[in-house]
């Protein structure tokens, strides 16, 4: 019983950053059909901007933080207007391939910049750990799954019920219909860009805190596939919801099956989402009208 | 002539799609303030075509407005990105209403009400698009995806209210519908053009209800103008009413038993 509490716990707060880094996949998706392979970078990348501010210019970690998402938004901004912005008309699938050129060129300027080797990350969250009943779970392990929670909720309102939420969402509805209401795309672009990056940093700062900052912790963002496959491509609460069932998956399998297979379970799930709900748990039915 | 200038003129135009297509060949037309000004034509005359050019919104298709002008109060339009024009008060209504599918009813109105920057404002002209259609405000959590076409019309036409357009370009908006409910959405946009003072622009394939409704109507053929007037004017035409109302030149209903061996050419062509 309490080894499951554990793995319940470290199942959950890995599926939380797996949705964070999800949400900003499903935003970008929804928004303009672009795949982005460079998901996992952006969080590789906004883990080594809060290990710069924190660790290297020795900022406090609030203010660390604010930085980073700060900046993360910068970033995200650039790379639309940038790398895609000039490829809105072209085939959807030149924009796929380009965030997979992406992906790579992220991954080199974090090389150039912080070198290959991993590095201890400051970290800010507390640490010790907390008996739940007879079970012990580390802190940062309960802080991490509040704090995504809490990020998620924020984006989940604002699409809801913000102006540019719901310009987003028209966008994704009807993209000709949305520019004859005056709604300007390539800014909803840019803004799906900033908050994905943003909300891959926030990823990217609660997993650095917990296994420090290197170049394999951009490998999350290819895990997440099956979590956005799981909850369905568009839809933000199934990001959320498929985060924590792969998340749960992989800890309950390395836990009690063996470790190692946990990294395949993930793709098993892939496969078998596929072949009976390719839409995903949560994902846009098309509307017909009879 | 016309010392006051009209709230929209169309000068010479041609647009041009894909660097080679030439749909509109110097299409010239005015829109007094005020007035319900019909657009008729048979398919593929360059109607919608004409509506885009002014919205905007050819760009997204490849399409270009090549030569000629089109103004708004007495501004140049015809260079401006889509979402300059919606802001200066120019808001088409799309061809097939076109409601955001996923978004509710409410949300729909929200989303035409993008450009507004008084914001304080939206919730009272959300109540005002209600008074126009009722229908709506029981269905406003309702994804707009589930209504019938009638009311996805009504919502097309109510989220266009939103933006407090000064000019309204509607695109068909009989199509697919009962007539009953033509009907009634035709009333609301009489309504609408008296109460809101809002200036319409109504391209429409139903010539006889449209030339009802229009003060000042124009007929296109082939990317150009060829013929316009007041609607009295243009229902006496023998063309119009032969090729756009059906009826004979006796004003007898049409036969197809004269169709075969009767073929009237008409007349501006020649």
């Amino acid at each position: 019983m309490d080894r499951f509490l554990q793995l319940t716990v470290t199942g959950l707060s890995n599926g939380m950053i797996y949705a964070l880094v999800a949400l900003g996949f499903v935003i970008i998706y929804k928004s303009s059909d672009v795949i982005n392979f460079a998901q996992g970078d952006l969080l590789l990348f906004g883990a080594y901007l809060a290990f710069a501010f924190v660790a290297q210019f020795g900022f406090h970690w609030t203010l660390g933080v604010v930085l980073t998402l700060v900046a993360a938004v910068v970033i995200g901004v650039i790379i639309e207007s940038l790398v895609l912005r000039p490829l809105i008309g072209e085939p959807v699938i030149s924009m796929i391939m380009v965030t997979i050129g992406l992906s790579s060129v992220l991954r080199a300027i974090v090389n150039a910049i912080w070198g290959p080797r991993p590095q201890s990350f400051p970290s800010f969250i507390p640490t010790q750990d907390i008996y739940i009943g007879s079970a012990v779970v580390g802190a940062d392990r309960l802080i991490a799954i509040g704090v995504a929670l809490a990020f998620l909720v924020v984006f989940t309102l604002f699409f809801r019920f913000t102006r540019e939420g719901i310009a987003m969402r028209a966008i994704a509805d009807d993209q000709q219909a949305a520019l004859s209401m005056g709604i300007s795309i390539k800014r909803v672009f840019a803004l799906a860009w900033g908050i994905a990056a943003a909300a891959a940093a926030v990823g990217g700062i609660i997993l650095a805190n917990i296994v420090g900052v290197s170049g394999d912790i951009s490998m999350l963002g290819l895990r997440v596939f099956p979590v956005v496959i799981l909850g369905g491509l568009d839809s933000i609460p199934g990001a959320i919801i498929g985060g924590a069932i792969i998340g749960l998956l992989e800890a309950y399998t390395g836990g009690y099956v063996g470790q190692g297979l946990n990294l395949i379970v993930p793709f098993v799930v892939l496969v078998l989402v596929l072949m009976v709900r390719p839409y995903g748990l949560f994902g846009k039915e098309i509307i017909e009208r009879v | 002539m016309n010392t006051h200038t009209p709230l929209l003129s169309v000068n010479n135009i041609e647009v041009i799609y894909n660097e080679v297509i030439l749909v509109l060949k110097g299409l010239s037309l005015e829109v007094q303030t005020g007035q319900i000004v019909a657009l008729l034509g048979a398919n593929g005359a360059g109607k919608t075509t004409t509506l885009k050019a002014i919205s905007g919104l050819l760009k997204p298709e490849d399409g270009k407005v090549t030569d000629g002008t089109i103004e708004f109060m007495g501004k140049p339009i015809h260079r401006l990105d889509a979402e300059e024009i919606v802001r200066r008060g120019v808001f088409q209504v799309m061809e097939g209403r076109r409601v955001f599918e996923h978004l509710t009813v409410e949300e729909n109105l929200l989303a035409g009400a993008y450009t507004r920057r008084d914001r304080h404002a939206i919730p009272r002209d959300i109540e005002r698009v209600y008074t126009y259609f009722p229908r709506l405000k029981e269905l406003r959590r309702r994804r707009a995806g589930y209504l019938s076409g009638g009311e996805q019309q009504m919502l097309a036409i109510g989220r266009a209210l939103m933006a407090r357009p000064r000019l309204m370009l509607l695109d068909e908006p009989s199509l697919g519908l009962a007539p009953l409910l033509v009907r009634e959405i035709f009333d609301i946009i009489q309504r609408i053009n008296a109460q809101e003072g809002t200036t319409v622009l109504l391209v429409e394939q139903n010539a006889r209800l449209a030339l009802r409704v229009a003060d000042y109507g124009y007929i296109m053929e082939n990317g150009r103008i060829v013929l316009e007037g007041s609607p009295d004017v243009l229902q006496d035409n023998p063309d119009v009413k032969e090729f756009y109302l059906g009826l004979t030149e006796v004003g007898k209903r049409k036969s197809y038993r004269d169709v075969k061996h009767y073929k009237r050419r008409k007349r501006w062509l020649s």
